[in-house]
């Protein structure tokens, strides 16, 4: 910087009064105003960019639109499986409270995603198309096939009407609610956003964690003590996963993960989770009032996480050096490499 | 993986190539590309950016030029201020229509679509504004329109995404497009894509030989992470200096090992859930 000062003799000494030599603030010098309270002198950066102007554009999707649906789907889907094991394994009122559950969550989904588009009358025109390239198109189909089964299941329990119809349709969005639960993670990986296209190895599991936690904790808040206890073990099973699959993309991320890693929900969401998780397993096992706890924390942190998640994507792609230092570094790796073979 | 088949583009595909060491930073293709396609105000804002207020590409902003001023010599000129080198980078952004196109894989209605001319297009009455393409695509090109009320201008096409055409109706017409055939210096050529490079290809040994040895050409090549651009750039530092990705990849590469993923952990929640019912049953 001074450098660059020094060598500006050319800055001109005619002034409109004719004074000339009178020079004003433009001699002084760095620091020549007192102590300075913060450091002048920022760290060069280690790349350029165009002003500090992202390279990507930024996602317009809204938080609460697909943050929430990233939430409700994977609670919609892993919700469906639940009640279909648990029909099949006769808990008849844990299989009720999670059919239940999944229409509401689906139906919040289909809220979201609809909301969120920029002409909500055209959403058919989702329907136009079949694109394995599209993670959206694939999951616009998912969904379809995925809302009437769940919708049918719920309707029937809890008429009563129909119940071999029922069975069948709780069976159908039983095995369509991995795929719903899961397809999220290709959905948003499938982007230029840094943080999301970059962890996509451990994303799926994430979000299936994530899912059955949330799953299990629906499970926990609503369905009786002697039931419950596949929620539980799925609880702590989905929050472990959740949590291994975290730890495991932010190692491999490296300084791509500083947004993942300074994310504060995502933080309170594995904490809920795993609280949520050991408390089920243990007070709530005994304590109708415990598990509700427990469930609530459980669906609290499954929110948190996938709202950390969106957020810390924003990050990523709002700030120019996550997108320029990786590619520098696979550049000059492949520079390396070609000079070597 | 690719949604269009690529390997088809070939003779037909037409593209610009832009010489950034011979734009003036007039912004006469901004205003050209904006009346002609009537594209919407994007803002009236000062950003203190050197010349540049219009910031960057978006569904508003179809031609976007940059103005980089640093203290560096530029080849053999004599900048004329003093003892201090001085060079102005200006160069007009636009779309890339790449090969392998993200916006284009992505969408889930079918809007974007690959014209005859191997160019990316949207068709605004298909698209329903699900913003896919607009975190899809790596070089931050294409925007989403506000809704209709909020913003003046937009009208039918409010909430929709919207981006360069490379004017479409003008190549129907056998027209080039509005920013190349106003460009005063020609710093926005266009033609056949196949000329263009082999053209690039010249005058960046001209550029390099008159002493600019930084010059280099950005989205030319074949074999990068887009399988070459169909608007490329002979710039004069590196790309991120211009507010361009070094290394841009189409995301779609990596979408058949996402599908494996997402796959595995799916067939894993199922297997989770019949574990944790059918164990200990009797309980």
């Amino acid at each position: 910087m001074s450098q660059a000062v020094d060598q500006t003799p050319s800055q001109t000494d005619v002034r409109m009064d004719g004074a000339a030599g009178l020079r004003g603030e433009r001699e002084a010098t760095p620091g020549s105003a007192g102590r300075r309270r913060e450091r002048l002198m920022v760290p060069k950066a280690d790349f350029d960019s165009y002003y500090g102007r992202p390279v990507l554009n930024e996602p317009t999707w809204e938080a609460p639109d697909i943050g929430g649906y990233l939430f409700l789907g994977g609670l919609a889907g892993a919700s469906s499986t639940l009640a279909a094991a648990a029909e099949l394994t006769g808990r008849p009122r844990l299989a009720r409270v999670s059919k239940v559950g999944a229409l509401c969550a689906i139906g919040g989904s289909f809220y979201c995603l609809i909301h969120d588009l920029g002409r909500p009358e055209r959403f058919l025109n989702m329907l136009r198309v079949f694109k394995v390239t599209s993670p959206m198109s694939v999951g616009t189909w998912v969904l379809t096939a995925f809302g009437p089964a769940a919708g049918c299941a719920a309707a029937t329990e809890v008429s009563g009407l129909y119940p071999g119809l029922g069975r069948a349709a709780t069976l159908a969005a039983g095995a369509i609610g991995p795929a719903v639960a899961t397809y999220t993670a290709a959905l948003i990986c499938d982007t230029a956003v840094p943080a999301w296209h970059e962890g996509y190895r451990e994303m799926p599991f994430l979000f299936a964690g994530s899912a059955v936690a949330s799953a299990g904790g629906l499970g926990l808040l609503a369905a009786p003590l002697s039931e419950a206890a596949p929620a539980r073990r799925a609880a702590v099973l989905g929050a472990a996963v959740e949590c291994a699959a975290a730890a495991r993309m932010e190692r491999r991320l490296g300084a791509l993960a500083e947004p993942l890693k300074r994310n504060r929900l995502l933080r309170l969401g594995e904490a809920l989770s795993v609280a949520g998780a050991v408390a089920g397993l243990t007070l709530g096992r005994r304590s109708r009032i415990a598990a509700v706890a427990a469930g609530a924390a459980l669906l609290a942190g499954s929110a948190c996480t996938r709202f950390g998640i969106f957020k810390a994507g924003m990050e990523s792609a709002n700030d120019p050096k996550y997108t320029v230092q990786p590619q520098r570094r696979r550049l000059a790796k492949r520079g390396a490499e070609r000079d070597l073979g | 993986m690719a949604f269009d088949l690529d390997e088809r583009l070939g003779d037909g595909r037409v593209g610009f190539f832009t010489d950034t060491s011979i734009c003036i930073g007039c912004k006469a293709c901004e205003v050209a590309c904006k009346e002609w396609n009537q594209v919407p105000d994007d803002g009236m804002e000062f950003t203190g950016m050197s010349y540049d207020n219009t910031v960057g590409l978006g569904a508003d902003t179809w031609r976007h030029v940059a103005f980089v001023e640093q203290r560096r010599p530029l080849g053999h000129q004599e900048p004329g201020v003093g003892e201090m080198d001085f060079r102005w980078l200006m160069a007009s952004d636009v779309c890339k229509h790449c090969t392998h196109a993200a916006c284009l894989d992505v969408c889930p209605t079918g809007s974007l679509f690959r014209t005859e001319f191997g160019t990316v297009v949207v068709q605004e009455d298909i698209c329903n504004g699900c913003g896919y393409c607009v975190p899809a695509c790596p070089f931050g090109v294409i925007g989403k329109r506000e809704n209709g009320p909020k913003k003046s201008g937009a009208g039918e096409s409010g909430g929709t995404a919207a981006k360069c055409t490379m004017c479409y109706d003008r190549l129907g017409a056998g027209e080039e497009p509005a920013c190349a055939k106003t460009c005063p210096t020609d710093s926005i050529q266009f033609g056949n894509l196949d000329e263009l490079r082999e053209r690039a290809e010249r005058r960046l040994e001209q550029v390099r030989a008159a002493g600019t040895t930084s010059a280099r050409l950005y989205g030319h090549d074949p074999g990068d992470g887009v399988g070459g651009t169909g608007a490329f750039f002979l710039l004069l530092d590196e790309p991120e200096v211009y507010g361009l990705p070094p290394d841009p990849v189409v995301t779609t590469r990596d979408l058949p090992s996402m599908w494996r993923h997402v796959g595995v952990a799916a067939v894993a929640l199922l297997a989770g859930f019949a574990a944790t019912a059918w164990r200990g049953r009797t309980r």
